[in-house]
């Protein structure tokens, strides 16, 4: 690969970079405007004055803001996490466990979800306008039109409650049995694959129909090709930058868009541990999957990125 | 069909029907008479405790920021888990009287401030140690440090000095308090090896089962410890609760079979899940109440004629039915119920838009009223400030209504605010009730009630030791706080959990919702 392609990508990554940096500002602007108190929110109903003056002076409270800012980037990019304010856990331990289930989740979701959204796609293509075009861009876009959480409680009306296949809860823990597991995913990530399938798979439709209008397929058409050989060797490579990008960003919200599902179906991972948190106003938590969930997203964008410029031939054999 | 019977026969088993009754409504149901005795005698041989098994609670009130550490409870899950594996020197009764756990027995001085409390020998924590007097003077003293942020620590207050002597514990009181072993039943005060001064949330106690997994927010289980000390609790061989704040997910997974016990059944769906087989609700009275409070120092709530206008002007019948669906019972604008010991019953408070004008208009105010709400004030509480919104305008009183965001709500709107909606969670003695939120010095007077005279006479029912003369003095001061005080209490939640019909043993305990928190002990699961 030559330069100007690694000049591109160390561009893209160090702008990735400055607007991490920038989110973390807004991520702790925003934890600081968030009403009430973190120690009132700790100690609840029960909470007496002089308790409440004790705990804020603990947990350091009382710096300015952008003191507390900087010591926490500062242990950021030391790796260190903090500690949660309400159980005293180390943060990143506590983390870990959590950000594994939910990218379990995300890749089982992911395996069956994109594959299936471009074999769709393709068919569509293939027959489009036909009935099966039809067929299959209407139940996507019924599945993705309708609210996740609705999507959800059908999937546990008729599959745990009614016929009692799949367990309508699925908690998950440390040393249970890999089958088991899926089993207990099998709603959640029934349930996004049916939410993310219709976009990709729309996407994956359209970018590869705008080739199919392009001169060279007529030509492989007049070659004689079978319509998937021509969709597969020439239309497919060609619209693939359009179709990695929209994948990306569904990969991107299967692993940060979750919560809803997650408290659907009280699978524990990093939504439900964010809500927790929020809830009891554990500002250094909020602040610390904020980060990790802005960090996921750009950098999968980056990824859609690169991808994209390394798949145009334009940019990877300059003239 | 089967729901019901189901439901009929286990209350013949447990006593609560007749034979003749159930078999009458068997026959109003159309069950032939053969059928209903069989099932009658199933449910009289399934009514004996079974062991062995999981059992398993689904329950709203758990996060991943718990701790197994008693001072910090303050969220049901981990209150809940804490009643089965520790134990505090008294237990209070399903019919609300102190009853003994890890002490044996207990006796007051003539005055009420010096009590001595006998532990029990030979109990043993899940460690193997055997629990000692030391062990129990060590938790009181942790619980009443300041350091330990317990939520116990208002309790503790009265408390001057706890000594070992021998295998007694003697409490020494700042004030005489006849109330003391109530107190002493509190969740947050768990016997625990050197009172957890070394590991707090290490989770040992002396209970009949063993922790096992704790993972905060999600799941948390427990084994039968082989050496529990008393045999009347303790059945399943395991017990687990799996977290689910989703009030949805929480059905589905109790009809799913995933758990076997639920709490928190929204009062609008119970009677859809009624008509589900193998579910069974189980709905009790408590002390928990709703309320309306207004700040009786702060104008215009410091006039009397207004705060019996607003009082007046509320329809707790219409209130009862459309926001509890019926479960629950009538508020009579104090914090105490039946369910409290030494309760007198007072005249019940109507709606009576007459009397609300009336003494609206004696109260001179003019102009609109505001009250603030909040989605998490109460459950249903946005709609039920507008019913009372109606109520009050047929009494020509104006409400202004303001929707406060659940965020902040309590640091920011209760207790600070001059009218708001808010609820109480109940208190097992009518001193701890009037002494948390009606006592003039109490942090959470959230009403701003102060009178040197009611303090008085809370001060000597508690040092009363006979019922009677502290029954007449309750009843006195219900009947100031009813009439001149701030607070509008529309009503009285009932408890509303739910069961597999597997679930056996089970009893109404009013004390807590889950049995008074003892589901997961007390109950077996029939095969």
């Amino acid at each position: 690969m030559s330069s100007p392609i690694l000049k591109l990508i160390a561009q893209r990554v160090a702008l990735g970079l400055l607007l991490l940096l920038a989110v973390s500002v807004l991520i702790f602007a925003g934890t600081q405007i968030l009403p009430g108190d973190v120690a009132q929110s700790i100690l609840g109903q029960s909470a007496t004055p002089q308790a409440l003056a004790n705990l804020r002076e603990e947990l350091g409270l009382n710096a300015p803001a952008y003191v507390r800012y900087f010591r926490w980037l500062g242990g950021v990019l030391t790796g260190d996490l903090g500690t949660a304010l309400s159980s005293r856990q180390d943060i990143a331990t506590a983390i870990g466990g959590r950000l594994w289930n939910t990218l379990f989740l995300a890749f089982w979701a992911a395996i069956v979800s994109i594959p299936l959204a471009i074999i769709l796609g393709l068919l569509a293509v293939r027959y489009r306008n036909g009935w099966i075009d039809k067929t299959i861009s209407g139940l996507a876009l019924a599945s993705t039109s309708l609210p996740e959480f609705f999507v959800g409680y059908l999937l546990v009306y008729f599959f745990a409650v009614k016929w009692q296949i799949f367990p309508g809860i699925s908690t998950v823990y440390d040393g249970m049995p890999f089958l088991e597991r899926m089993r207990a995913i099998a709603l959640p990530a029934t349930a996004l694959t049916l939410v993310v399938l219709a976009h990709m798979m729309r996407m994956t439709r359209a970018a590869i129909l705008n080739v199919m209008q392009s001169a060279y397929i007529e030509t492989a058409e007049l070659k004689g090709l079978s319509p998937f050989e021509i969709i597969r060797k020439h239309a497919f490579p060609n619209a693939i930058a359009p179709v990695i990008n929209v994948v990306m960003l569904n990969l991107a919200f299967l692993i940060v868009g979750v919560v809803v599902i997650e408290v659907i179906f009280v699978y524990p991972g990093m939504g439900q541990y964010l809500v927790d948190h929020v809830a009891k106003r554990d500002v250094p938590v909020v602040q610390a999957v904020g980060l990790i969930f802005a960090a996921v997203y750009i950098g999968l964008n980056i990824i859609a990125d690169i991808a994209a410029i390394v798949a145009n031939p334009r940019l990877r054999h300059p003239k | 069909m089967s729901n019901e019977l189901e439901y009929l026969s286990r209350r013949v088993a447990a006593g609560k029907l007749n034979r003749r009754d159930f078999l009458g409504r068997a026959a109003a149901l159309g069950v032939a008479a053969t059928f209903a005795n069989s099932l009658l005698a199933s449910a009289a041989k399934a009514e004996g405790p079974v062991k062995g098994g999981i059992l398993r609670a689904g329950m709203q009130g758990g996060a991943a920021t718990d701790s197994l550490d008693p001072a910090s409870w303050s969220s049901q899950v981990p209150y809940f888990f804490g009643r089965q594996w520790g134990e505090q020197l008294v237990q209070i009764s399903p019919e609300g009287e102190p009853k003994p756990a890890l002490a044996e027995e207990w006796g007051a001085s003539d005055d009420a401030k010096t009590w001595t409390f006998k532990i029990r020998k030979g109990v043993q924590f899940h460690d193997g140690k055997e629990m000692t007097p030391a062990d129990v003077v060590a938790t009181i003293e942790r619980h009443s440090d300041e350091k330990a942020k317990s939520g116990a620590l208002g309790l503790m207050g009265g408390i001057a000095s706890v000594k070992a002597d021998g295998q007694n514990v003697v409490f020494e009181l700042k004030d005489a308090n006849a109330d003391l072993p109530f107190l002493l039943d509190d969740y947050h005060l768990m016997i625990q090896p050197n009172g957890g001064k070394d590991k707090p949330d290490a989770g040992i106690g002396t209970g009949p089962y063993k922790v096992t997994v704790n993972e905060a927010g999600v799941r948390l289980g427990a084994e039968k410890f082989a050496n529990y000390w008393r045999d009347d609790r303790g059945f399943a061989d395991q017990i687990e609760i799996i977290v689910i704040n989703d009030a949805t997910a929480r059905t589905s997974a109790l009809q799913g079979g995933q758990v076997d016990i639920i709490n928190r059944v929204e009062p609008k769906i119970v009677e859809l899940i009624k008509r589900v087989p193998g579910v069974v609700i189980r709905n009790v009275a408590g002390r928990g109440h709703y309320v309306f409070i207004a700040h009786c120092n702060t104008a215009p709530f410091d006039n009397n004629d207004l705060r019996l206008a607003l009082k007046y002007a509320l329809d707790r019948e219409e209130m009862l039915q459309k926001i509890l669906m019926g479960y629950g019972s009538l508020g009579n604008d104090t914090p105490i119920n039946k369910a409290y010991p030494l309760f007198t019953e007072m005249e019940q408070r109507k709606f009576d838009p007459e009397k609300a004008a009336f003494h609206y208009k004696k109260s001179g105010h003019s102009g609109s009223v505001l009250l603030r709400t909040s989605d998490v004030a109460f459950p249903g509480a946005v709609d039920a400030v507008q019913l009372y919104q109606q109520s009050a305008a047929k009494a020509g009183i104006t409400l202004e209504v303001k929707r406060e965001p659940g965020d902040g709500y309590w640091s920011e709107v209760w207790n600070k605010q001059p009218f708001s909606a808010s609820y109480w969670g109940g208190r097992p003695t009518q001193d701890q009730m009037y002494s948390t939120a009606y006592y003039s010095k109490a942090e959470w007077n959230d009403t701003r009630f102060q009178r040197e005279d009611f303090d008085k006479m809370l001060f000597s029912a508690r040092s009363e030791l006979d019922p009677e003369k502290r029954k007449k003095i309750y009843a006195d001061m219900g009947q100031i706080v009813r009439d001149e005080g701030g607070v509008i209490t529309p009503m009285f939640n009932d408890f509303i959990d739910a069961t597999s019909a597997k679930v056996g043993g089970w009893v109404d305990d009013g004390n807590q919702e889950m049995m008074g928190g003892y589901a997961l002990s007390k109950c077996w699961l029939n095969a």
